[in-house]
Order: structure tokens, then C-alpha cells, then sequence
């Protein structure tokens, strides 16, 4: 058994021997090995410290390709998918509750668990899908209304959801009720609000997805090499396996990945440009005219480089200087989403979040970094990239008042008037 | 070494009758009114406190009205803080994690982070011009999301960092319960707030038919009940319901008819640059005058009238009273749950006869997030002065554009 632990070389979980002579009373949840068969077959020869190298190295190929696969497959799909993990990654956790509480035959819970999520989501989606699908909106009558009292019509959803949680409160297993309350909403702010945020990040145009993701993952197996081949000084207690030697080459290698990779998919208007819904070809477009961040510009490098690199000025996109923000918070405090979840497996002494991926855990196992890095990027964006939309504020002023547009018309007035863009009081 | 989450193991998997209950609480009354009461028996003593301290509470209210937006804006904000208190006070006495490494530091740390985001978010838009004419403010103002975030960020990776083997279970439950209370107590307060914004009406009205709704139910099933409403709450009665319902839509009804006559109540708060303060003085919207409404021909026999006079306000009264009525209580329910299931007899003592101020506000719970979803739903359009910082921080060129697109419009409309 000892020697079987030595074999994961997964860094993220808890050791093997610490987990499970920490099991004690609780029964462990069911660990069944569910690498395919034909996997199975073609290694049985090799010995299971290979045998599980193989398999990891064959999952994470299959799952690097399927990115590619959706990736082509453009947004719609994308979208599609995202929902998709989240909806898996809501489940492993509730089952983790249940299987912490011996709640699973908890009188309606489980429905009103997945009811909170439907609730959430309808919400979220509701939000979203208006900005984006105005016109669409706007023509079809149900949907206006729809629409038009988005939130009213969530609020009233959540609000019988709670009501019948009151109704089912039953003696006995009041504590348990509250707390399976209490950790479906805690699961629904973690996983719900983070998959938004990422498909407002894909619609602000798809290099805004791709790179973070991308940049995650490298991290993740770039710190894991460095630290198999230069590994000496433990990072964190909590998890043993990781090294400083190891987080700092990651984080270096991620950093470089995320410049070269920002350069190769800035060139291509399909990962650039917002996706936008064409009315009359009712389908999604990815055509514009590339903003700034992605036309090539001349930037002088700074005297430190320019003898270690022979060149005095270098043509980069712009975005790749913010590549570099994101790949640095990538690999300095993503990994913290991952210790986060390494202490959360250890508070309830499970070893994987589930077994969905064979040699690699569940959908959580996988998303742990990703947790912050989504709500990291939304804020990049909304802070130093975007800024508010001029046709989107146009549509809020033909709404108000008309004492108020006079007001808010006289103040725009003043201000251009000072930043000298209208000529005078007179001519404007 | 305890080893704290082992015996969590075992606790989080045993029924509620096998839980220890809570010490209870000790007796915060006040020496002056004990002496004063002590002649009386313990039952009319009960009656004497309670009923001294909701006075005390109602005047209190009716004092800091009349101070003004901004001290009641001050006042929800420390009753925020105090609710904060004593629901993170019951998570420590629950689990004996009072003397966690960091843990009482970081919930603090959380409930300011949050506060900050929420109240740069609504707050600022009020103090627009103001904050225009402060360099420094116009950074915070302009990166506020992303400081916000750093903030959280930092709590976040410190709560990794101070993880103590043997405590993972305690510390992530801690976590989990300051999440959810700051998602209970903070959000709703940032509600309250941003009604009190569009009128302090929008702020009275709820809250009144609320206490409304608690003290004639209560009444009515003094006198009149006999059928129990709820195994959670036994002392609750369908008569006491029904009745409160009823008297408490009369009461938003003819309460909504005195305060929509001045413009102290009616009008959106606004922040004079000029003066530094707050001020209330608009035309008052439609909301606020007086129509005449067709008595339907059912309550024309029974009024004797064939037209009346009220604000359409009062209409609106009718739908805030129902929700605070008939779904009000849930909060009530949810908050007796709770009780239960900790074994705790009240969140505190704060109110002597009362209990904590979380008891008096459990019901308030749901019904500052209706006021608000209502406003944004059926009243309010968008906010004026939002709007206008959006305006401010586009680039020139889009400004330009954006201004003769107005000008043509109001032109259009004959405004200009």
C-alpha cells in the first residue's frame, strides 16, 4: 500500500498515506478505477508507476485535443460546454455534501438543490443574453416581456425556492437542512458566477478565454516538471509535493508561453473580435476591424534587454503586454485556488472530488486553478480594456426623464466644453 | 492535541437531539428597570420590558427620521455590523472556533472588503460631482472593481495560509459561514440603502408594514387564535395570520396616504455640492399626486362613493404589504429554523425582552431585496447619475458622438 502512494504523482491531492489513516470512522468514498478497458489492455505489461504516467499522459492529450476541437467549433459550442463543467462541477460538490452529512435521503433536497441552480442560471443567463441578443429580443413578444422583468421573475423563482425550503424543515434534522442550505449556496456563488464571468470574457472575443485557460494549464504542468527535475524546497504544507524551485520556473515558463501564444493568436480576427449576433443571418459573427490591442506596434526595449537580445526595438502586439498580467496572476495566485481545494479535500478527507477523469479526478480536480482566474480576468477587462458602451448608455437616456436628460445633456456639455472638444458654449 | 476535525466528523454526522446545547445567554436588562418592575409577577414583568423597549425602539426610529437621510444611512449601516456580530458570534460559540488563528481578524477583514466594493458601487454615484473634483478620489473611483478584488483577494490567500492541520474542517466551515451571513446581512443593507435613496418612503413604508405585520398578527392571535400555522414556530396562528394581513395592508394603505403629501419622504435623496449636504426638494413624480380612481361597483355599496382621491402610490403600498404579510414571515420561519438548529434561544442580547437585533430583523430579511427588485422592475428606470459617470469616463471622440446623438434627440423632442 505504501509503496502504491509513492506512485501518485499528481501534486494537487493529499498524500495517499496521510488520507487514509486519516479516514478513521468515515467510510471513504468509493474510489473504483475507471480507466477504459482497452486502456487497460495495452498497458498491462508495463509496471503501474508507468502504467499511470500512460494514462495520465493519454487523458490529458485526449482532453488538450477535445479543447481544440471546441475551440473550432466556435462560440455557441463553447458556451455550450462551459455550462456543461459547470453543471458537473456543481454536482461533485453537492454529492460531496451529501456524502459528508449522510444527507442523501434529506426530504427534497436534492430537487431543491438543483432548483437553485436552474434559478441561478436563469438569472445569470437572463442578464447576459439581453445584451447581447437586444435585437433578437426586442422582436419576439414573449421574450420582451421576459425581458423586461428579468429580475422580478428570478426574485420570484429563488423566493419559492426558499419558502419551500422553510416548509421542509423537518425536526431532527434542522442543522442538517441548514447546513445543505448553506453549501449549495456557497457552491452556487463559486461555480455559477465563475462560468458567467468566463463566457463574458468569451464574448469580449475568444483570445480572452483561450490565454488565461492556456495559461493556467501550463502552469500547472509547467511547475509540475521543474519541480520533478529541480525540486528541493517545499512550498506549502499543504501540499507537500509542491516546490519553490518549481513554482518560480513555472512561472517564468508560463509568462513566456502566454507571450508567444498571445503573438500567434492576435494575427487571426476569429479570436480577436467580439462575438456578436447577426440579426439577419440569426448566427454567431466574428468580424471587425481589430482595436488597438491587436495591430503590431514598435516598442523600444528598455537598455537592460537590448544587450542580452541584439535588437533596439521589437514589434509586439499590445495585448501581449497584458498577457503578461494575466500569466503572472496565473502562476503567483492561481495556484492558491488550488491549495484551497487541496484544504477542502482535506477537511473532509476525500482524495479526489470524483472519478469522471481516469488518473486525473473529477471536472473539480481540473477547474480548481481556473476558480479565480475567470473572476481575474473579468475585472482585467472591465477596469483597464473596456470601458462602458456608447450605444448601450444612448439606449438608458432615451428611458429617463426629461428633466433628467436635460441635466445629464448639460453635464456632458460643461465637460467637453472644458476639455476644449466644442469650440465654445456658443457653437455647441 | 484535539484533533478539532475528527470530532466534527463525528458531530456533523449525529442527529440534532445528540448536539450539546449552547450555554444560554445571560440577562442584559437593565438594573433601573428591574428595581422598578420587581412588584409585579414574572409574566406582567415579561409583558412591562418588551413592551418599554419597542416604545423605546418606535422613538428611536421616529428621531433618527427625523435627523435625516444621512444619519439613517449611518444607523443601517451599524445594524449591519451589529447583525454581522452576532451571527458570526453563534458560528464561534457553535463550533468552539473562538480561538482560531486569524479567524476573527479575516471575518472582520471580509466584512469591510465587501462594504467597500458595495458602497463605492452605490454611494459613489450619489457623490458624483463631489468626488469630481478630488484627483484621488477619481482613481479609486475609476479602478474600484479591481481594488475591490485585490482586497478580497488578499483575505482570500491569507485564510489559504493560516490553514492549520488538524483545523481544515473548522476553518472551511468558518469561511463558509461568514460568506453566507455576509451574503445575508451585508446585501440586503446595500438594499436598504439604495431604497432609502429613491425616497425615504421606499424606506418606511416596508419596514413600518413589517412591524405592522409582527405586532397585529401577534394580537389577532392573542385574541382570536385557535389553529396552529407552522410546527416551526407553534406559537404562530392562522387567525393571527389572516388578520395581520389584513390589518397590515389597511395600515401601508392610510400610512402611505399621510407620508406621500411632503416631499421630506417623497422625494430621491440628493447630494448638494454646493451646500455639502443632503437635500430633498423635486417635483414630486406622478407616484406622488393625487388622482381620481373609479370605486369598483362591489365596493361602491358598501363605501358610498363613486370616485376617491389617492396617490397611485397607495396602490403599490397594497403590493408591499401583501409581500410583507405573506412572505415576510418565511423570513421569520427561516430565522427560528436556525435557531433550532444551533439550539439557541435568541442571536443575543442586545434588546433586553427582545433578544439580539438580528430577532427584530429576521422578518425585515426578504423584504428589502422585494422593495428593491420591485423599484428596478415597475418604477425606476435607470439611475441618472450612473448613467452620467459612464458617460464621463468613455473616450472623447465617443463623448462627441454620444453628445450629438443627445442633442439631435432632445431637439427631436423639443426639449432643447
Amino acid at each position: 500500500q505504501e509503496s502504491e502512494s509513492e506512485n501518485k504523482l499528481d501534486g494537487e491531492t493529499a498524500s495517499d498515506s496521510e488520507s487514509k489513516s486519516e479516514f478513521g470512522g468515515s467510510p471513504p468514498v468509493p474510489t473504483s478505477d475507471d480507466t477504459p478497458e482497452v486502456l487497460n489492455r495495452a498497458l498491462s505489461n508495463l509496471s503501474s508507476r508507468w502504467k499511470n504516467w500512460w494514462v495520465r499522459g493519454i487523458l490529458t492529450l485526449a482532453m488538450i485535443t477535445f479543447f481544440f476541437i471546441i475551440i473550432y467549433l466556435g462560440p455557441m459550442v463553447l458556451m455550450t460546454i462551459v455550462m456543461c463543467v459547470q453543471i458537473k462541477c456543481f454536482h461533485e460538490i453537492i454529492t460531496i455534501g451529501y456524502n459528508v452529512y449522510h444527507s442523501y435521503d434529506l426530504p427534497w433536497f436534492r430537487t431543491l438543490s438543483w432548483y437553485f441552480l436552474l434559478c441561478v442560471n436563469y438569472f445569470f443567463y437572463g442578464e447576459t443574453v439581453t445584451d447581447y441578443f437586444f435585437t433578437l429580443v426586442q422582436r419576439e413578444e414573449p421574450l420582451r416581456i421576459l425581458s423586461k422583468y428579468h429580475r422580478f421573475i428570478s426574485f420570484a423563482l429563488y423566493l419559492t425556492g426558499f419558502c419551500m425550503f422553510v416548509l421542509s424543515l423537518v425536526k431532527k434534522h434542522y442543522r442538517l437542512q441548514f447546513y445543505m442550505f448553506g453549501w449549495t449556496h456557497v457552491t452556487l456563488l463559486i461555480v455559477v458566477t465563475q462560468s458567467h464571468l468566463i463566457i463574458h470574457n468569451l464574448f469580449e472575443g475568444m483570445i480572452w478565454f483561450i490565454v488565461p485557460i492556456s495559461c493556467v494549464i501550463c502552469n500547472d504542468i509547467m511547475a509540475y516538471m521543474f519541480g520533478f527535475f529541480f525540486g528541493r524546497t517545499p512550498l506549502i504544507k499543504l501540499s507537500p509535493k509542491k516546490t519553490w524551485e518549481g513554482f518560480i520556473g513555472g512561472f517564468f515558463a508560463t509568462v513566456l508561453f502566454g507571450l508567444l501564444l498571445s503573438y500567434v493568436m492576435s494575427g487571426y480576427r476569429c479570436f480577436t473580435c467580439p462575438v456578436e449576433f447577426n440579426n439577419d443571418t440569426n448566427s454567431f459573427t466574428v468580424d471587425c476591424e481589430p482595436s488597438e490591442l491587436f495591430q503590431l506596434q514598435e516598442y523600444n526595449i528598455p537598455l537592460v534587454l537590448q544587450s542580452v537580445v541584439g535588437w533596439k526595438t521589437v514589434r509586439m502586439y499590445p495585448f501581449q503586454i497584458h498577457s503578461i498580467a494575466l500569466s503572472t496572476f496565473a502562476s503567483l495566485i492561481g495556484p492558491f485556488g488550488g491549495f484551497f481545494a487541496s484544504g477542502f479535500k482535506r477537511a473532509f478527507k476525500i482524495k479526489d472530488f470524483a472519478n469522471t477523469i481516469p488518473g486525473h479526478g473529477g471536472i473539480m480536480d481540473r477547474f480548481d486553478c481556473q476558480y479565480l482566474m475567470a473572476t481575474f480576468v473579468n475585472v482585467y477587462i472591465a477596469s483597464f480594456i473596456r470601458g462602458p458602451n456608447p450605444s448601450k448608455l444612448i439606449q438608458q437616456f432615451l428611458t429617463l426623464r426629461p428633466d433628467q436628460q436635460l441635466h445629464i445633456f448639460n453635464t456632458l456639455k460643461a465637460h467637453l466644453v472644458d476639455k476644449g472638444m466644442l469650440g465654445t458654449l456658443e457653437d455647441a | 492535541e484535539v484533533d478539532l476535525d475528527e470530532r466534527l466528523v463525528e458531530l456533523d454526522l449525529r442527529n440534532d437531539s445528540d448536539i450539546p446545547d449552547i450555554p444560554p445567554a445571560t440577562d442584559s436588562t437593565p438594573e433601573i428597570l428591574k428595581r422598578a418592575l420587581s412588584g409585579l409577577s414574572a409574566r406582567w414583568k415579561n409583558w412591562w420590558i418588551r413592551g418599554i423597549l419597542t416604545l423605546a425602539m418606535i422613538s428611536g426610529f421616529f428621531l433618527i427620521i427625523y435627523l435625516g437621510s444621512f444619519m439613517l444611512m449611518l444607523l443601517v449601516l451599524s445594524i449591519q455590523v451589529k447583525c454581522y456580530h452576532e451571527i458570526i458570534t453563534i458560528g464561534y460559540r457553535v463550533y468552539h472556533s473562538y480561538d482560531l488563528p486569524w479567524f476573527r481578524s479575516l471575518s472582520w477583514y471580509f466584512l469591510l472588503c465587501v462594504n467597500y466594493f458595495f458602497y463605492g458601487e452605490t454611494v459613489a454615484d450619489y457623490f458624483a460631482t463631489f468626488v469630481q473634483r478630488r484627483e484621488q478620489l477619481q482613481f479609486l473611483i475609476r479602478y474600484h472593481r479591481f481594488i475591490s478584488f485585490a482586497l478580497y483577494l488578499t483575505g482570500f490567500c491569507i485564510f489559504v495560509l493560516s490553514l492549520v492541520k488538524k483545523h481544515y474542517r473548522l476553518q472551511f466551515y468558518m469561511f463558509a459561514w461568514t460568506h453566507v451571513t455576509l451574503l445575508i446581512t451585508v446585501t440586503q443593507s446595500h438594499l436598504v440603502i439604495q431604497n432609502l435613496f429613491e425616497g425615504m418612503i421606499w424606506f418606511l413604508v416596508p419596514i413600518s408594514s413589517v412591524i405592522c405585520n409582527d405586532i397585529t398578527a401577534y394580537i389577532f392571535g392573542f385574541f382570536f387564535g385557535r389553529t396552529p400555522l407552522i410546527k416551526l414556530s407553534p406559537k404562530k396562528t392562522w387567525e393571527g395570520f389572516i388578520g395581520g394581513f389584513f390589518s397590515t395592508v389597511l395600515f401601508g394603505f392610510i400610512f402611505s396616504y399621510f407620508l406621500a403629501q411632503y416631499q421630506y419622504f417623497v422625494c430621491p435623496v440628493e447630494y448638494n455640492s454646493e451646500t455639502n449636504r443632503f437635500v430633498t426638494e423635486c417635483e414630486p413624480s406622478e407616484l406622488f399626486q393625487m388622482k381620481k380612481y373609479f370605486v369598483p361597483p362591489l365596493l361602491q355599496a358598501v363605501l358610498g362613493w363613486e370616485t376617491v382621491n389617492m396617490y397611485p402610490f397607495q396602490m403599490h403600498s397594497i403590493a408591499l404589504s401583501t409581500f410583507a404579510s405573506l412572505i415576510g414571515p418565511f423570513g421569520g420561519f427561516f430565522a427560528s429554523g436556525f435557531k433550532r438548529a444551533f439550539k439557541i434561544k435568541d442571536f443575543a442580547d442586545t434588546i433586553p425582552g427582545h433578544g439580539g437585533i438580528m430577532d427584530r430583523f429576521d422578518c425585515q430579511y426578504l423584504m428589502a431585496t422585494f422593495v428593491h427588485v420591485y423599484i428596478t422592475s415597475f418604477i425606476r428606470g435607470p439611475n441618472p447619475s450612473k448613467l452620467l459617470k459612464q458617460l464621463l469616463i468613455l473616450q472623447p471622440e465617443q463623448q462627441l458622438s454620444v453628445y450629438k446623438a443627445l442633442k439631435s434627440h432632445l431637439i427631436g423632442k423639443g426639449v432643447l
